[in-house]
Formats: structure tokens, C-alpha cells, sequence
């Protein structure tokens, strides 16, 4: 499977008479986007504002990030389930608006969104302050059900993403990156001295409100299976999650999953890189046992030297980040862990809700409950307010004057356990 | 300004005598006396030894509270700035007395103190959460390097300088999690740390895992009809409008709630305020988290004697296993204390 990402960077993104991109530049016609993403009869109003990197600016309480995408060659489209049929993408060429998000918000489920700040302090914790941010807020209707909010806001969002490539597909790239990979066979005969690695995805698939979709499909009602990593680049993996912001995977997180581009980085070199296994988090224990079975078992079928293991959330999750590492060490198959930690505002607490000796290997993405301190900001896309009612936020948290004290759990991606980004917490 | 600094050493580094002097109690010297002079010239400009406490080994051992109030009131007098104390290297009695001093004087005055000792020290498993403990080798040959990574932290403490994690500073860790920027991000960290556990290299984890205390569970009620039984809940079911404020994730308190002569609780009473589940249909009838409508049913059957009248609640979603256990041992107390003979934990 051979895919090219053709990407353009965006340096700046504005309101314009033409949704297009030259220079570096996406200009938004807003009335004409605000109208292609409308066709849903649950919102009654949709409203785009835009938040750029530096800005003085609080998006709050943001639900999922997505990076604009969409196939300019090769069968399907992205976002398979959604935007393009649920058959095989990851082949052709895959246009990408680089340095762009499109950012939904809106107060679904109160506690379970966060927030990104566009400069000072707090910016340095996600990702996303950094991307020219397209914000969508929807008014639902009044007696909308919490589970179609959610899921029209979802669907709205990915469309967005997909409308804002499209218009740009002409465009020509800035740059241009090749994921090629061949079958299992044909990579083992080219690397027989290679250890073979696997990676476990793990994805919150939990039902109200805490849901992973992979081709447009529930993943709690799926087995783990086996992907080709370029099929998570086309946007198989979709988030419907609504839980603790600081470490829910965001479609933009699936899209550019590190642990992906570090295994292809070094594909060939010092590893030989399997392919990816979507891996369910179930509530039930039964549920958690059926998975992390599943997950040893395929790579131990694959042949597997290594696995990478990334968890999805905390609490519970952490008995299938065990299950699966403890499984695949029984095997014979080693392991390595990502995962945050919950170790109190203190830092002094036990930082897993579950433990087992044989995980050995743990790269920790950070302490959640660690507090930060966050000064206002000029501009709040959102609704403020509904910081009070945040994870890691409580009704103290907003201040008169605008500033938050809160728990680094209440931004988004901050510590994201695909391994997204430096933070880790550390013994003082 | 150049700081005021206080030593604390042993008869032996003071030059009274070994085994033999380890009787000797507290006593203060108005200058340097032998390591802290090491000190004095380690600290150049920047500050001086303005007095050496100093106690045998045994004596510390064997009077501890004497020994500590003692000291202390040596050391309060003086005011210091930054406080020393040894360092021990592999000398038991000598590393508890360190630790001791300089855990006390960290907590009564505020300052900033370091002692230095050999990992196998006992002294570092009982102190190392309440002082600095610079790691050094386990005789005096290494005094030196100890002094110098000692003199060099406490420096960095008085500044107020932001410290770089206890394995880059050269400290026993305290037991305290803090974030950090790494160079690179956590997934290549993670790939480099699989090579290197397949290929059977040096790896380092960066979280050892907990060891996880397991609870006996009590015995099995003997006569149900006869037992009071409670509902305790991390399910995040309060009264409504949530009076003692119990935060929707990473709870830090708990609520006890009447539930005497309520047969059901209707979402005009009672709400869910959890952070970490959908709380739709917990909102629209919250006896789904915790079956108080059930359990009076079962309590009028005769299936078991009584329901207790109070309800336990938080949210269990982030929370600090510390936080958790405290509320745990407190819950159950006073469980106990009321004659509850059986509890149904709910969580979600």
C-alpha cells in the first residue's frame, strides 16, 4: 500500500470572498461553508469563528480537532463511514491542509470537553495552538437528544474538514511525504533480521458518549482487527469522544498518530513495522478480557517480537493497558506502554488505578491532576462558563478577572498517550 | 547576600572520637567544624558556616526527641539560611540523625535543607520525602563530590531556581511526580525503549509501577435478615444542586447524605455530578447508580434487616488513589462505628 501526502501548508488562515489557499493563505468564504455543513436538521444555528496561533484567545469547551483532508487520487475518500464509503482507503495521494484544524465546540456532555489557549502559558500544553483554527459551534434544537448533539457535531465536523481540503485540492503542495509499506510477507522477506513490532491502538469504546469509530463503525462492537497504518492517514479512525480532555485521542491525533510515524521513520532501519490493531477499551471485564485477548493473540499470530501499547483515557482503561501487557509478555512478545498518570494535584499519589509487574516498560505522558495556571484571555470562542464544569476544573477555577486554575487534564491533548508530545512526569 | 548556613555533623567528622564519643549529646560549636569548613570554602562569595551543631551518633539514636528539640533550638538561634546536615554516607545510625535533623529543621523553619547519603543508608527510605538526600558513595572518600553536589543544590534551593528532576540533580527522589518537557515526544521514547528491551540493552522506565495494597474482604454476613446494609457509591449521586460542592473529577472529599424515609430518588432530589460517565440516564432516574428504590424493597421483604441512613458519595473519575484511600478508612469507620454489618459498593 503506497500513500502520498501531499501537504499544503497554511500560514494564515481569513475570512474571503472565495474559499481557496494561495500564498500560504486559506481565505473562507464563511456563509457559503457555514451553508455546506447546515444540511443537518438537528442545529438550528452554526456559527465559524477563527483562532489563530498567538492569538490572545480561550476556545472552550472544544469537543474534537480534525485536520482537513481529502483524496485527491486513489479509490474512497477520507474519513471512510463518514465522508467516503467504508471501503479500504490509505492508497493514492491524500491532500492536507498542514498548520490548519478545524476545531468543534460546544458544551455536549457538561465536564468532558477542554480547552485550547491560543498564546501564553497554557498554549505550550497542546498542539493546536499552534494550527490556524476553523471553530465550529452549532446551537442544537432545544429538546436535542445529548447522544445526536453528539453525533451531528461530529459529522458536521469531519464534513468541515473534508469541504475546506476540497476546495483547496488544486493547490499545489509544499511538500510531499510517502508512507509505502507491502504486505506482512513481502516486508518479513526484505527485513528477516528485523525485530517485527506491532502497535496496539487502544480506543475508548464505552458507550455513552465514549466512542471510537473505525470506517464509520462503532469499534465496542468490533473484535481488534488488523489496519494498515496508512488506512489511520485517510481517517479510518474517527473520535466520538466525549471524556477527560487532556487524553482523548482527537481524529487530528488518529490522522497524525506519532507512534505510526515513528515506527515508519524506522521501518526497514531497526524495526520491522507489522501494522496497527484498533484495540477497544470495554467497561465490562468480560469485555476488556475478549479484547486484550484478541490483541495478544494477533500478534502473536503476526509474528510479533514487540509491541507498542498506547491507552486511551484513565481509570479503568489502565486494566486493559495491563491485560494486553501483561498477555503479550506471557508470550514471549515485549512490551512498551504510553500512558499519563493520575498522581493528585500533589504529585505524591500512585499514578494508575492498576498496576502489573510485568509492564516494565511505561513512557508517562504526564501527571493530569499537576494544576496550571492560566490568565485570561481577550477573546473566548465557546462558552466560558463551562469551565466550571470541566474535568479538572471546579466552579473556583474561573476567576472574576477571566484567569483559570485548573488541572492540566482540562486541555486538550496535553497528555495524549499516542505520545503526541513531550510532557512526561518525572520523579523530584 | 551572602547566606548564613548551619552544619550538623557527628562526634566522629568532629573530631571528639569514634565508638567511644557516640554518647556525647548536643552541642554547638560558633564556627566550622570539620566537613562544614569543606563547606564554608564551597560556598566562596556566596555565603558562610556560622555554626556546627554537633551530636554523637548514639546519643541522637537513643533520645531522639531530646536530641531533635535540642538541636533544633541550636539552629533556630541562628537563623540560618540553608541548613546542612552530614552528609552520612553508609553510617546507619549517623544517616537517621541527618535525615531527622534535617527533616525537622525543613518543617519547623522553613528552610532549605540537604543531607547526602549511600542508597542503602536506612536513612534515605525515612527521609527522602522530607528532605533533600544528595546521593553519594558509601564512605568518606567520596566526601567531596558530596559536599559539592550538596553545596551546589542547596544553592539552587535558596535561589529558588526551578530544579530539574531528582535523577539530573542528584537526589533520592521525594516521591513527587512532576511534568516535564522531554526532547523528544512520548512515542519515540516509547519505540527507542522496545528496541532496546527486545535487543536486551539498558532500558529505563520512566514509572515504576505501584505496588497495589490488597484488601482481605471481610467475612460473609452470617444473617442477612438481621444485617444493616449501606450503599456507598463513587458514582457521583448527590443532592441536588451538590451542597458540599464534591468535584466532578479528581475528588478530594466526600459526602454522607440522609436517606431516611426517601424511597426513591427522583431527579428532583437527587443528581449525578460524575466527570467521567454520560450522565443522561442517571439524571433521569438516579437509583440506576444507586439502587436506593431497590434495597427499600428488598429492606421490606425482609432480605436483610435494615438500610443504614446515610448514603457515601464521590465521584470516581481522576482520583488520587492517596485520596481514594483516605476516603476509604474513613468511610469505614465510621461504617463500623454505626454497626453496619454489610456495604454495596456502586461505582460506574
Amino acid at each position: 500500500m503506497r500513500l502520498e501526502l501531499r501537504n499544503v501548508f497554511v500560514k494564515d488562515v481569513q475570512w474571503g470572498e472565495k474559499t481557496e489557499i494561495s500564498g500560504g493563505v486559506l481565505r473562507i468564504n464563511r456563509e457559503e461553508t457555514i451553508a455546506a455543513v447546515s444540511n443537518d436538521q438537528r442545529f438550528v444555528e452554526i456559527n465559524l469563528d477563527l483562532a489563530k496561533p498567538g492569538e490572545s484567545a480561550r476556545i472552550i469547551p472544544v469537543k474534537d480537532v480534525i485536520e482537513p483532508r481529502c483524496k485527491v487520487e486513489g479509490p474512497g475518500d477520507v474519513f471512510p463511514g463518514f465522508i467516503g464509503d467504508p471501503c479500504t482507503v490509505g492508497e493514492g495521494a491524500t491532500l492536507v491542509l498542514k498548520g490548519c484544524a478545524v476545531v468543534t465546540c460546544g458544551p455536549i456532555v457538561a465536564f468532558q470537553e477542554g480547552l485550547i489557549d491560543m498564546s501564553g502559558p497554557g498554549s505550550r500544553y497542546n498542539p493546536f495552538s499552534e494550527t490556524n483554527n476553523v471553530v465550529l459551534t452549532v446551537v442544537p434544537q432545544e429538546d436535542i437528544e445529548k447522544h445526536a448533539y453528539e453525533e451531528a457535531l461530529r459529522i458536521a465536523g469531519l464534513r468541515l474538514a473534508w469541504y475546506l481540503a476540497d476546495k483547496c485540492r488544486d493547490a499545489e503542495p509544499d511538500e510531499k511525504k510517502v508512507y509505502e509499506k507491502g504486505s506482512i510477507p513481502e516486508e518479513n522477506a526484505k527485513y528477516p533480521e528485523l525485530p517485527k513490532i506491532a502497535y496496539f491502538c487502544m480506543s475508548i469504546a464505552q458507550g455513552l458518549l465514549h466512542d471510537t469509530f473505525l470506517y464509520g463503525t462503532d469499534l465496542k462492537h468490533v473484535v481488534p482487527t488488523v489496519i494498515h497504518p496508512n488506512e489511520k492517514m485517510d481517517g479510518a479512525m474517527v473520535s466520538g469522544n466525549c471524556v477527560s480532555a487532556c487524553d482523548k485521542n482527537t481524529t487530528y491525533h488518529h490522522l497524525n498518530d506519532p507512534v505510526i510515524m515513528e515506527l515508519y521513520s524506522r521501518h526497514g532501519k531497526d524495526l520491522n513495522f507489522l501494522g496497527v490493531i484498533p484495540a477497544p477499551e470495554d467497561t465490562r471485564l468480560s469485555g476488556k478480557e475478549r479484547s486484550t485477548s484478541f490483541c495478544a493473540n494477533l500478534a502473536k499470530m503476526l509474528g510479533a517480537d514487540g509491541v507498542v501499547i498506547s491507552e486511551e483515557g484513565y481509570g479503568n482503561p489502565d486494566t486493559d493497558l495491563c491485560m494486553n501487557a501483561k498477555k503479550c509478555e506471557d508470550l514471549g512478545i515485549k512490551t512498551v506502554v504510553i500512558s499519563d498518570e493520575a498522581a493528585g494535584t500533589d504529585g505524591k499519589s500512585q499514578g494508575l488505578a492498576d498496576a502489573t509487574p510485568e509492564m516494565t516498560a511505561f513512557v508517562s505522558t504526564g501527571n493530569v491532576n499537576e494544576m496550571v495556571e492560566l490568565p485570561a484571555m481577550k477573546k473566548v470562542i465557546g462558552y466560558p462558563e463551562a469551565i466550571s464544569n470541566l474535568s479538572g476544573g471546579a466552579e473556583e477555577s474561573l476567576r472574576p478577572d477571566g484567569s483559570l486554575f485548573v488541572e492540566l487534564q482540562a486541555i486538550i491533548g496535553s497528555t495524549n498517550e499516542l505520545g503526541f508530545s513531550r510532557i512526561g512526569a518525572r520523579w523530584i | 547576600m551572602a547566606l548564613k548556613v548551619v552544619c550538623y555533623i557527628n562526634q566522629f567528622f568532629a573530631g571528639l572520637g569514634g565508638e567511644d564519643m557516640a554518647h556525647t549529646g548536643p552541642c554547638i560549636e560558633r564556627k566550622a567544624v570539620g566537613p562544614a569548613m569543606q563547606i564554608d570554602n564551597l560556598l566562596g562569595g556566596d555565603g558562610w558556616v556560622a555554626g556546627t551543631v554537633i551530636c554523637g551518633d548514639s546519643y541522637y539514636g537513643e533520645h531522639i526527641e531530646e536530641a531533635r528539640e535540642k538541636c533544633l533550638e541550636y539552629i533556630r538561634d541562628m537563623s540560618p539560611d540553608l541548613f546542612f546536615a552530614g552528609p552520612a554516607f553508609n553510617a546507619g545510625r549517623y544517616g537517621v540523625a541527618c535525615g531527622d535533623i534535617a527533616a525537622a529543621v525543613a518543617q519547623k523553619l522553613g528552610i532549605p535543607c540537604v543531607t547526602g547519603m549511600y542508597s542503602e543508608n536506612p536513612g534515605v527510605e525515612l527521609y527522602r520525602s522530607k528532605t533533600f538526600i544528595v546521593k553519594t558513595v558509601d564512605s568518606a572518600r567520596g566526601m567531596k563530590q558530596a559536599l559539592e553536589k550538596m553545596v551546589e543544590l542547596g544553592k539552587k534551593l535558596v535561589s529558588n531556581e526551578p530544579l530539574r528532576p531528582a535523577d539530573e540533580e542528584g537526589y533520592f527522589h521525594r516521591g513527587i511526580r512532576k511534568n516535564y518537557f522531554h526532547e523528544r515526544n512520548g512515542a519515540q521514547r516509547a519505540v527507542d525503549m522496545l528496541l532496546r528491551k527486545i535487543s536486551k540493552e539498558d532500558y529505563r522506565t520512566e514509572y515504576e509501577m505501584p505496588v497495589f495494597k490488597r484488601i482481605k474482604p471481610a467475612e460473609p454476613v452470617k444473617d442477612l435478615s438481621k444485617a444493616t446494609v449501606a450503599l456507598v457509591t463513587s458514582g457521583g449521586i448527590v443532592p441536588r444542586g451538590n451542597p458540599d460542592r464534591i468535584r466532578v473529577s479528581s475528588a478530594e472529599t466526600y459526602g454522607k447524605y440522609n436517606i431516611s424515609g426517601i424511597e426513591d430518588l427522583t431527579p428532583e432530589i437527587f443528581e449525578s455530578v460524575h466527570g467521567g460517565y454520560d450522565r443522561v440516564w442517571a439524571n433521569e432516574d438516579p437509583d440506576v447508580v444507586l439502587p436506593v428504590d431497590v434495597l427499600r424493597e428488598m429492606e421490606r421483604e425482609g432480605v436483610f434487616g435494615k438500610l443504614y441512613d446515610y448514603v457515601f458519595t464521590t465521584t470516581g473519575t481522576g482520583t488520587a488513589v492517596a485520596n481514594a484511600e483516605r476516603f476509604g478508612r474513613e468511610i469505614g469507620e465510621q461504617l463500623k462505628k454505626d454497626g453496619v454489618d454489610a456495604v454495596i459498593l456502586t461505582s460506574t
